[in-house]
């Protein structure tokens, strides 16, 4: 899981792993293994989504700065 | 003969002509005739012309100095009225008419010049739609060209300022009415379009008669406008009135107000706008955030994730049930094995001969081997007969076969 992963991917892996598990199927050593990244993922698409709306918020806040007139008159 | 009195032909003419210079009747009179051989000398400025009616011919002259008032250009066979004297030109003792004023007869003589000047401009295609510019939608200066004076002045700018306050004004006070206007609004014009800063020009005046609005019909400003590289909005007096400036500009509007609604967008609504696609785009935002975390949230909840021991108590459960099979089946297995080996205890104990031999059957052997018939068996041979409970030794005495 790089950091350069995107949140769809990981979401997706994290469905997979899932899956595997409910099945039930799994020799006991491959389930520890994908629990293991299953708890990874879940973390790190957790974190993502907690950025994206902590940016969300600062930005809004930025612009939210209303904007100003300028008036200017020559003659000529 | 001697007694006439005998005059020079120059005493002659100085007298008729004190005659009619000094008749106050023929000093300030009206005449009214159709223009012909009309004759306009450009270097002087001078016009010679003739009037005339059916019944005669009166020779004219229009020095520049009133010529040069006219607002219109007279023309061969046009009826007017003029106003003036009459005199005998001694050089040529010629008797003309000096006219001071000349208005075409029937119709204004500024109607006339706005037909003739419209008339001029149209044939050069000063009208026509194609060389009409568009006005920028969002114009960084704006020059104004009007009179400092007025209402119109004040309206322009309050439009301005309430609609779009981040264009600049570039502001050309002129004369809008009067000898000098014409020449002071196209010169303004031109000076705009030598500084070439701003994008659009705004060109009026407010309301007024024929005459007020008269120097936007002239030919000077109407070439400024045409020829200006700046688009050209024309604002003169009401809905009602027509120039030709507003002809020849590039967008015309009823009023200086209007003009000024016409050369800027509405910020506010534009504000508005860019508010309500920010909000927008916040709204969209929140709801692929939301989805995404919606999506996240359901996976955590599955019991795998939820519980981690889950799937080891499930192989726990799994061993636990296999335990108990396996015992189960152990026993079951055993139970099974001894009702067998009863079964087959007592089966062989029904077949055993010592439950035989205890009801009184006898097995006999010879040469220890058991005798299951007499055949085999000759007199005097030695048998061992065994009983239950012992064996005896015997000589065959005797054979009967059945």
């Amino acid at each position: 899981m790089k950091s350069t992963d995107s949140f769809e991917d990981c979401l997706s892996r994290l469905e997979e792993i899932v899956n595997l598990l409910e099945n039930g199927e799994c020799p006991l050593d491959d389930t520890m293994k994908l629990y293991e990244e299953g708890i990874k993922l879940s973390g790190y698409c957790s974190k993502k989504l907690e950025k994206a709306r902590q940016k969300m918020v600062t930005l809004t806040e930025k612009e939210g700065e209303s904007v100003g007139g300028a008036e200017s008159i020559e003659t000529a | 003969m001697a007694d006439q009195l005998i005059m020079s032909v120059t005493q002659l003419n100085k007298y008729v002509r004190s005659l009619l210079e000094d008749d106050p009747n023929l000093t300030y009179i009206f005449v009214v005739g159709e223009i012909s051989n009309f004759k306009a000398h450009y270097q002087s400025g001078h016009m010679y012309f003739s009037l005339k009616d059916e019944g005669g011919v009166i020779r004219s002259v229009m020095f520049r100095s009133s010529a040069s008032k006219l607002k219109f250009t007279p023309e061969n066979g046009m009826r007017v009225v003029c106003r003036g004297r009459v005199s005998l030109y001694e050089r040529d003792g010629q008797y003309q008419f000096y006219a001071e004023d000349m208005q075409p007869d029937g119709a204004g003589s500024l109607a006339v010049a706005f037909e003739q000047i419209k008339k001029k401009l149209l044939a050069e295609g000063l009208f026509d739609v194609s060389r009409k510019k568009p006005i920028p939608s969002y114009p960084e200066e704006i020059a104004v060209i009007t009179s400092d004076t007025g209402a119109a002045v004040k309206d322009i700018f309050s439009v301005l300022d309430r609609r779009y306050p981040l264009a600049r004004i570039l502001f050309c006070p002129v004369l809008v009415q009067g000898e000098s206007a014409a020449k002071s609004i196209a010169d303004a014009i031109k000076r705009v379009n030598a500084l070439q800063s701003a994008d659009v020009i705004i060109a009026g005046r407010g309301g007024g008669s024929v005459e007020d609005l008269w120097a936007f019909n002239e030919e000077a400003v109407a070439r400024a406008v045409a020829e200006s590289l700046i688009p050209v909005i024309s604002a003169v007096g009401h809905e009602t009135d027509t120039t030709i400036c507003d002809m020849v500009a590039d967008l015309r509007a009823p009023t200086p107000s209007a003009a000024a609604e016409m050369a800027v967008p509405d910020a506010s609504a534009l504000l508005s706008w860019v508010y309500s696609q920010k909000n927008n785009m916040i709204a969209k935002i929140d709801f692929k955030l939301g989805q995404a975390r919606l999506s996240l949230d359901n996976l955590i909840k599955k019991p795998v994730m939820q519980s981690p021991l889950f799937f080891i108590d499930q192989m726990e459960q799994r061993l636990d049930l296999s335990n108990t099979n396996l015992s189960a089946n152990y026993l079951a297995i055993l139970k099974d094995k001894d009702v067998s080996l009863r079964f087959s205890a007592a089966a062989i104990n029904a077949l055993s001969p010592l439950g035989v031999l205890s009801r009184g059957y006898a097995i006999c052997y010879k040469g220890g081997k058991i005798l299951k018939s007499v055949k085999g068996i000759k007199t005097e041979e030695v048998i061992s007969v065994n009983f239950v409970d012992g064996t005896v030794t015997c000589d065959v005495k005797d054979i009967s076969e059945k």
